[in-house]
């Protein structure tokens, strides 16, 4: 039997991915040996602690949510050759607005108030990366430079107006969003997931991929941005406009940054709070990455950096927690690091 | 108008100085490796890196020369990573630069952890002290000249000016950046160049996150505090030359001390302002097209040996 070449290129990606995962999980037992742990031991309790126990499982589905989102987010701007290394601003300031309005409009109803509160997470975003998407379309300015910048206003932005206008005395929070506005636990649902705030932000992350998948393959649109990504000056010949794409990819791009702060906002916590976004836009650049920018790649690269998010506690008793942060960046290392191994093979197969 | 007056005051100089440090000197670094051709966003991990490898150095040793020298060592190994996957591998150098960041705060909290007993900080060390001449005596540059670290920095940046613009180094440095291909043609071994040029990237942030950590005489988590990006902005708004790069640092460092300066007096403007001014004013820059041309060429652009 002759397997198909899509099918074949799907196969070859995947085992070289998740070889490049393995090697890190291997590089990482070195320095679980150095600190005097037993790699197998804490490799196992890891395993155990998120997937052989169903709180384990709500708790990684409640760090993958966001970063569902934002590797989408990450994911599309790929995909029009736009690099936004934004995303973390654009959460702050998406979320930042989406708790704004919960806490504003408190007389409105759930029906009212979460569509809205979702519109405002996502204009957010958008509107923090649109100065970034202006500048690039009007003056060529680099988008990662203009972003990286946009995060540290963004920082500084809402750390000013947590300071001096909204916190609630004596915390460094603001008042919590209107009981409409959130989104309900998924232990609601399932009894097992009792105590983890794993909630609907999940569903909405799902539903988000399918749109997004839908529009890039099925959509004019989305055969617009793919033209403009794969070949820029091949696009411009055949009539499409570069930078009406661009713009509008990357305000997109941004709202869906944006809609990975409801997650915390309307599901969690249900107030906005200085670092809630915890790097969020940074990992989501990894997820993305691993997902090969595919819609439902995207889905399991962050269940993925979910887990190991969820990990920490896991394994903390065994050996440094941090030596998590370490398996994600070796994860981020070798799989950049194969693609130049993955291209050779599909190019040799396709011959 | 008293206040205005007191605000310029010699501490005032002092404190630009002993900010604008990691800055300049990170600065430094981001431009070499970027006239190479490689951008290098992991400045911030390796400042860490340098900060926590030359505390370790400091620690076990006693010798705090030593420990810069370990901290400097460690910032190569680790930009010798983002050097070996960008340049060996080709891979997209902004995703390097974030694993890198990722991976010094996993790595110094780790070992933070292994070796100190402590998720916040280090043991306290000595540090470099200030050497004591008839010098130091004078007001103004007293300070200045006293501290070791201060001279070597000045030092090094009209050093890395002169390598980069007087040498045959700095040509092929700058060549390999702008046209590899051409350069190439020539000769020249482009993987080599690019290589020494990150490398030399990470002895001089590492440098930078040395300066941190014994102005604190410890090594905190985290305490490289986002001046990778400042530094980066620095680099930018220089135009990608080492002396605007330093001049734009002692800028950024200036808008800090007033911070302070006027919160000594107890005039309260928001600090999150100032914090805004670097990354603002490298938006307003790079808004008006002016460094535009200034970017080398071939910037971020893997090379691929035909």
């Amino acid at each position: 039997m002759k397997l198909p070449l899509w099918l074949k290129e799907f196969f070859i990606q995947v085992s070289i991915t998740l070889l490049s995962i393995l090697i890190s999980f291997i590089v990482g037992a070195v320095f679980i040996v150095i600190a005097g742990a037993n790699p197998i031991e804490v490799y196992l309790k890891l395993f155990e602690g998120i997937f052989l126990n169903p709180y384990g499982l709500a708790q990684m589905i409640f760090k993958a949510t966001p970063l569902i989102i934002a590797g989408l987010s990450i994911a599309l701007g790929f995909r029009a050759g736009l690099f936004n290394i934004g995303s973390e601003g654009q959460i702050i300031v998406g979320g930042f607005l989406c708790a704004y309005v919960g806490f504003t409009f408190t007389n409105l109803n759930s029906f009212v108030l979460i569509p809205l509160c979702l519109i405002a997470a996502f204009v957010g975003g958008a509107i923090w990366a649109g100065i970034p998407a202006i500048l690039r379309v009007k003056t060529g300015a680099h988008e990662v430079i203009t972003t990286i910048m946009m995060n540290f206003i963004a920082m500084a932005l809402t750390n000013y107006f947590i300071t001096y206008h909204f916190h609630l005395p004596e915390t460094v929070h603001t008042q919590s969003i209107s009981s409409s506005a959130f989104l309900g636990r998924l232990d609601h649902f399932i009894t097992a997931f009792k105590g983890s705030p794993a909630n609907m932000s999940f569903v909405i992350a799902i539903l988000l991929c399918v749109i997004c998948w839908w529009v890039i393959s099925k959509t004019p649109y989305g055969y617009e941005t793919r033209a403009v990504g794969f070949n820029p000056n091949a696009a411009k010949t055949a009539g499409i406009n570069i930078n009406r794409n661009l713009f509008t990819t990357f305000l997109i791009s941004g709202g869906l940054s944006g809609l990975a702060s409801i997650n915390f906002i309307m599901g969690y916590k249900h107030y906005f709070e200085e670092g809630f976004s915890q790097g969020v836009g940074f990992m989501a650049i990894a997820v993305a990455l691993v997902g090969q920018n595919n819609p439902f790649g995207i889905i399991f690269s962050a269940l993925l950096f979910g887990a190991l998010s969820h990990g920490t506690l896991v394994i903390n008793a065994l050996v440094p927690k941090d030596i998590i942060q370490i398996l994600e960046a070796l994860v981020i290392f070798f799989v950049i690091s194969s693609n130049i191994f993955a291209k050779k093979y599909l190019s040799r197969i396709r011959d | 108008m008293d206040d205005f007056f007191k605000i310029f005051s010699l501490s005032l100089l002092s404190q630009t100085i002993r900010i604008s440090i990691p800055y300049i000197l990170a600065a430094l670094g981001a431009t070499v490796s970027e006239l190479g051709g490689v951008v290098n966003i992991g400045l911030e991990g390796l400042i860490l890196i340098g900060a926590f490898f030359s505390v370790i150095g400091n620690y076990y040793t006693n010798n705090p020369w030593l420990g810069l020298l370990f901290g400097v060592f460690g910032g190569v190994v680790f930009a010798w990573l983002h050097a070996y996957v960008s340049i060996k591998f080709r891979a997209n150098q902004i995703i390097s630069g974030i694993a890198l960041n990722i991976m010094a705060v996993g790595v110094t909290k780790f070992f933070l952890k292994f070796i100190f007993h402590s998720s916040s900080n280090s043991s306290r060390i000595s540090g470099i002290t200030p050497i004591n001449t008839p010098l130091s005596k004078i007001p103004l540059i007293g300070d200045i000249v006293s501290s070791p670290l201060i001279i070597i920095t000045i030092v090094l940046i009209f050093a890395v000016y002169y390598t980069v613009y007087k040498t045959s180094f700095g040509l092929r440095l700058r060549s390999v950046g702008e046209n590899p291909e051409a350069a190439d043609t020539l000769g020249i071994n482009v993987y080599k160049i690019r290589y020494i040029g990150v490398l030399v990237s990470g002895a001089l942030a590492a440098l930078g996150g040395v300066w941190l950590a014994y102005d604190q005489h410890q090594f905190t988590d985290g305490m490289s505090g986002g001046r990778g990006y400042i530094a980066l902005a620095a680099m930018i708004f220089g135009k990608w030359d080492p002396l605007l790069a330093t001049i734009a640092s002692l800028l950024f460092g200036f808008a800090e001390a007033i911070q302070i300066q006027l919160q000594t007096m107890g005039i309260n403007i928001p600090v999150q302002f100032i914090q805004m001014i670097p990354y603002a004013l490298t938006i307003i820059v790079l808004a008006l097209s002016l460094s535009k041309s200034q970017s080398p060429s071939a910037d971020g652009i893997p090379y691929e040996k035909e």
